[in-house]
Formats: C-alpha cells, structure tokens, sequence
C-alpha cells in the first residue's frame, strides 16, 4: 500500500520552493496554472492499477521513490556526448536539454526561416507571456490525469517551436533531452508546446536519452509535449526513449489538429525499466489525418505501456494507429488504443493495428482496442494480434545456412522495421534500425546491402 | 558423396521411413519417385535437418560426416542444399539482404572472406540470369507474394547462388506449367557438374525429360523397392506404381 499522502507531499514542497523564483522570472501570469495542477495532482495522487487507465502499468515504484526536483544544468554532459546522442545528418535547429534544464553551450539554433521561433519554453514563458498564454497548459488536460497535473505545476524547460503561417522548415528540430545520474534518484518535468500556423510544415524529433545508459541509477522522467496543427499544416513528430535502464519514463503527447492538418507521431521506446507514452489527438476540423506509429523493444523486466486516445470530433477525419512490440524475457507491454468518434463526426476512418511478438515463454501483452462510436456512418476497424517467431521461416533460414540465433534476429528485425518505414527522416530510421539490431544477436550478418 | 543406410524415421510417433538404403555418388543424379505418403518428402526434409521429423534408426553419411548430427545451418554450409516444396514466406525480410546473409553464412564456415554489398549484388545479379529472373525480385521480401512458378524457379535461383555440393530438390516441379517446368530444368542441368550432385524427388516422370537421370528409384512404403536407369521411370509412368506395389508386397528391398 502506497501512502499517498506522503508520496504527493514531497511534490509539494519542491513546487512552494520553486513559486517565488517563478514570479521573479516573470512567470506570474502562469503561477494560477501550476497551483490548480499542484492541487489537482494532491488531490488525484498517484494513480493504482484499479484505475481503468492504469489498469497494466503500476506506478508504485515511482510513488515510493524519493526523487528530488532535478537542480540546474548538470556540467558532465560534453558535447561529445551531444554529437552521439543527436540526430545524424542535417537540423535545422536543436536544442538540449539537460535534467530538463536548457543547455545553450550545448544547443544549436541554427538557421531557421524567417519568423520561426525555436528555443527556451521557460525563457519564452518569462518573454513572450502572449504567445504562450492561449496554449500553454491549455490541450494537455490535467484534472484527470496526475502526471500531466504533475509536470504542468513544475514544468522545468523544453523546447517552443513556433512556426508562422505560410512556412516549411525543412529539416528536423531536434528537442534533446539528456539525463544525468545523480547522488539522489532525480525527478525530471521537461515541457513542449509546438504551435504551428496554417499552411505551414515542421518535423521535430524528441529524444530521451542519459550519457550512462547502463548505469543503475533510477531517474524518473515526466515529460509532456502539446502540439497544435493549424489549418493545412502537416507535422511530424518522433519521439525515441532511450532512457538509462533503471529509469522510469511516464510522457504525453498531446496534440490538436484543425482543418485538413496532418501529423504524424512515432514513439520508439528501447530504453528504462518503465515506460508509459500516453498519445491523445483530438481531431477538431474537417479533413485532418492522424497517423500514430510505435514500436518498442524490450527484454529483462522492462514494461511498456501505449496509451492512445484519439478522438473524431469532427467528419471526414482519418486516424490510424499502427503498433508494435518485441518482448523478451519477462517483459512486459500494453497497448490501449481507444477511439472516440463524437455524433457529428461522419465519415470518419480509424483504423487501429497492434501486432506482439513475444520471444519468451514468460513475456506478456494485454491488448486492448476501445471504440466509443456515436456517429452512424463511419468506418473503424481494429486488430490486434500475438505470435511468436515463426519455426517454419527459421528452419528455411538455416537450410541456407543461416544459424539460428541470426535467423532469429532476420525475422525479428523484419517484423520491426515495418513499424519504422513511415520514418520520413531517412538518417533517423537508419539511427533506429540500429537501434534494433543493437537489442538482436548476430547483427553483423544483417547489415543492409543496399 | 552420400551414403544412407538403413534409415528409419518418425513423425508423432508415425513410421515413414522404414529402412531406406541409398548411395549417392559425385556427379550423379538420382531421380526419387513414388506414391503419395511414401516418404519422398520426408526424406527430403530429413537430409536437410527437419527437426519435426525423429530419426529412429539408420545413419547418414555425407561426405564421409556423420550428417544427421549436423544442424540444418551446418549441413547447409557443408553443401547441402534443399529446395523446399513448399517455399517458406518471410515477410519484412528481403531477397538480398536474405540471399547476402546465407552466401556470407557459407563463406564464413568455409575460412573465406564475407562478400561486400557491392561483391554480393554482382554475383547476386550475374546468377538471376540462369533462371530467368529479373533482377528486381531481389529488391522483395522471400517469396512473399511470389506465384507458384516464381518461388520454384527462386529455389534454383539460390541454388545457383549458394553452390552446393549435394542439392535435394522436393518436388520442384509439381505445379509448375511447362514453360516454367522448362525453365526450372534448364537451371538444374547448367549447374550439373562433376562434383555435384542432385537428389530430385518428384511425383511426376515429366520432369525427368528435362533432367535426365542416372539413377531412378522408386520409393513404397518408407523403403526404395526398385531402382533402375530412367527407363524405368519410362515405365512408371505407363504402369503406375501398383504393379510394384503388388511384385514387393511393400516388404521387399530391392539393390541398384
């Protein structure tokens, strides 16, 4: 039994430390959002497997975890460590992020198009209350949901993209976020909001990483990104966890879209002990499109949950999900993709896919599609299946040759990918092909031809 | 070459070879013919190391080696090569990435070098000429979506990229039209060669027009109750296999 209390009020007393510092830094104007979701997390507390939402992933570690408010910008990150952990090939701009502390020694605004801003949310926040106000806070609901209650009262620092109407930013944005171990078990609240105006296209890529991958020492990592899609924007959005093995990551993705947007969201998930991706979209236009994209690799006793909600307030929007894990070991995944589709939302298309392969005997998934459908003539479909590697294929496999831990891994390595070929940033999917074959043994024997 | 001697083997605990003795020298060609259920398959499977098939009794020697000790991917690297019946879908996984995986499998259980991609594809390319091919197909996933005649003829095809020393074809003609047939066969006859040999195991004496046997056995029952020259496929086609069937009573071994 977790006591609640207890596990809330170490939060609290960060968050009063934190409020004096926020007026001065001309963050008053936000100060009533992060005392409603201060008081709303007291009064949510940690959520426990008898919530329907958390149904599969037990929280508990982290409530019983004495993690401390992560303090400023840790210097041990060099920027060798940066240019391992950044996206290869060209950005347009990227920021870093340490502890969820900007890092400007570290970041690279780059040469972005006229009139694009990329840079400090928190500098932005103290600068530019204008920009911020109507959005900040303001998708992200967190009356219902404690992590987003929590990271709205202490957000630190993340990345604000704004993109005027009118506007293509060709290369990625790179958003950065590096973990460092620290004496006591850190608590982290990093914070997006990426506004982009009609017209206009912009690919970010979020990546969750720590210098010390292997290391045992647990963090807990409470990021949130809102993205708002204009009229006709497209956006793109990848988010990669690569967090250190004893860590624990609880992120959402919250993104509304206007008529005729489209985005796309991938989440990779390869790294931490736990790891939680809640994904709404609320499809608030005519003509949007919403394509959701996850694929997660786990061995050990590593736990990864996908929680998606998107829902079709309007007609004439399309939505697909299309899921994927590999679990080894005792790991264990869940997946709930609901679907909201509202009376008005006539024709709309979701389609939801979630494909399992589990590689061990003590492996687990729970699977769970949830259509809430209140319109009459739409088209939604779901399906959702578990297999193990296919002992026909491996033996022809090895009838050419091929031994069976690689033969394991060609087919291993193909049932992912499929999950990576809507990667439009071909430098990024070869960085996660890698980082597949990186989990798979024999790899050398898979390297691509051509 | 290959020797098999006295061979019994299982599945579920159903005995289908019962007793099969054949040897197989360099160069030659043996052509296996028989009714359904008599084990042409299964011995097919067996050489190639099918773990779903229990090898009760009897030994297997393949160049002087014990094969049946061998795992699949050993024996493949050894020189033996299956080309399956049923061609396996591997969907995710494409042909050269497949093709460049087994060819540096074999290389390396040889001591030789691991072929490049630039290596690979050359080779890769210079091969999909002998079963007529494009070079396309290389670019898709193994066998996915391939029709009948185009999973045979990529059976020959990785044939010829792997090189084998004793090729065992399981029916690799049935189902396939003429032209395919023709193709199929040409593919074997261009890789016959003084130190290879072929098993071909077929259900039909067609094929056997267009590769023309040294050796035509004919299995019943689990064991080879006739071998000939291929005149004596000549004369199943005619006959049928009940004659046989009726002069062994199912019991009776014949020699070469």
């Amino acid at each position: 039994m977790i006591d609640t209390k207890d596990s809330t009020d170490r939060y609290q007393a960060s968050f009063q430390q934190r409020e004096t510092a926020l007026s001065a830094a001309g963050q008053a104007w936000f100060l009533p959002t992060r005392q409603a979701a201060m008081s709303r997390f007291g009064e949510l507390g940690f959520p426990t497997t008898r919530h329907e939402e958390w149904q599969h992933t037990s929280v508990a570690p982290i409530a019983r975890t004495a993690f401390q408010h992560a303090a400023g910008v840790d210097a041990a990150v060099s920027p060798a460590d940066v240019q391992r952990l950044a996206l290869p090939g060209g950005t347009s701009a990227r920021l870093v992020f340490v502890n969820g502390w900007y890092a400007p020694r570290l970041s690279d605004l780059g040469d972005l198009p006229a009139g694009v801003r990329v840079g400090s949310l928190d500098e932005t926040a103290g600068r530019d209350p204008a920009l911020l106000e109507p959005h900040l806070a303001r998708h992200a609901a967190f009356d219902d949901h404690a992590f987003v209650a929590l990271n709205t009262a202490l957000m630190q620092d993340g990345g604000l993209v704004y993109v005027p109407r009118h506007t293509v930013v060709e290369r990625p944005v790179e958003l950065l976020f590096i973990a460092t171990p620290g004496a006591e078990p850190r608590a982290i609240h990093p914070r997006n909001l990426v506004l982009v105006d009609a017209d206009s296209q912009v690919t970010l890529v979020e990546t969750h990483a720590t210098v010390t991958p292997g290391d045992g020492a647990a963090y807990f990592n409470n990021p949130v990104t809102e993205i708002v899609a204009g009229d006709n924007s497209v956006v793109d959005h990848y988010k990669v966890v690569r967090e250190a093995a004893a860590a624990f990551h609880v992120g959402t993705l919250q993104v509304h879209q206007f008529r005729s947007s489209n985005v796309s969201a991938h989440v990779v998930s390869a790294g931490g002990t736990l790891v939680r991706n809640d994904i709404n979209a609320l499809l608030d236009d005519e003509g949007g499109e919403c394509n959701l994209y996850g694929l997660y690799l786990i061995g050990g006793e590593q736990h990864v949950d996908n929680h998606l909600r998107v829902e079709h307030a309007r007609p004439h929007c399309d939505s697909r999900e299309f899921f994927k894990g590999v679990l080894d070991g005792r790991a264990r995944g869940a997946f709930t993709g609901r679907i909201v589709v509202h009376p008005d939302a006539q024709k709309t298309d979701a389609k939801q896919s979630n494909m399992s392969l589990l590689l061990s005997p003590h492996a687990q998934v729970d699977s769970k599609p949830q259509l809430e459908i209140f319109a009459d003539d739409v088209k939604c479909t779901h399906g959702a299946t578990i297999g193990q590697i296919d002992d026909e294929a491996i033996f022809y496999l090895r009838a050419r040759g091929i031994g069976e831990a690689a033969a394991r891994s060609l087919l291993i390595q193909a049932f992912a990918r499929e999950a990576l070929a809507g990667v439009r940033i071909e430098p990024l999917r070869r960085r996660l092909e890698e980082l597949v074959l990186a989990r798979l043994p024999e790899a050398n024997l898979l390297q691509e031809t051509a | 070459m290959l020797d098999i001697r006295n061979l019994h083997a299982s599945v579920e605990g159903h005995e289908i070879l019962r007793g099969l003795n054949l040897k197989i020298g360099p160069g030659e060609v043996h052509s296996i013919m028989g009714p359904n259920g008599s084990g042409k398959s299964t011995l097919a499977q067996v050489l190639a190391g099918r773990d779903t098939y229990q090898v009760t009794a009897g030994e297997v020697l393949y160049q002087g080696r014990n094969l049946l000790e061998m795992e699949p991917d050993e024996r493949a690297c050894a020189g033996v090569f299956l080309a399956f019946q049923y061609p396996v879908e591997i969907p995710g996984v494409n042909m050269s990435h497949f093709l460049r995986a087994a060819v540096n499998a074999v290389r390396k259980s040889r001591g030789e070098e691991e072929l490049d991609a630039v290596d690979f594809l050359e080779l890769a390319r210079a091969r999909t000429e002998i079963v007529g091919l494009d070079e396309r197909f290389l670019g898709r996933s193994v066998n996915e979506g391939f029709s009948g005649g185009e999973k045979k003829r990529n059976e020959v095809y990785q044939m010829a990229v792997l090189e084998p020393t004793l090729a065992v074809l399981d029916e690799t003609d049935s189902g396939l039209d003429i032209d395919a047939l023709r193709i199929v066969a040409q593919g074997v006859n261009r890789l016959r060669q003084a130190d290879r040999s072929f098993l071909v195991v077929t259900h039909y004496q067609r094929l056997l027009n267009y590769i023309v046997p040294d050796f035509v056995h004919v299995l019943v029952d689990g064991r080879i109750v006739k071998s000939g020259d291929k005149s004596l496929a000549l004369h199943l086609e005619e006959q049928g296999y009940a004659w046989l069937e009726k002069e062994t009573g199912g019991e009776v071994t014949a020699g070469v």
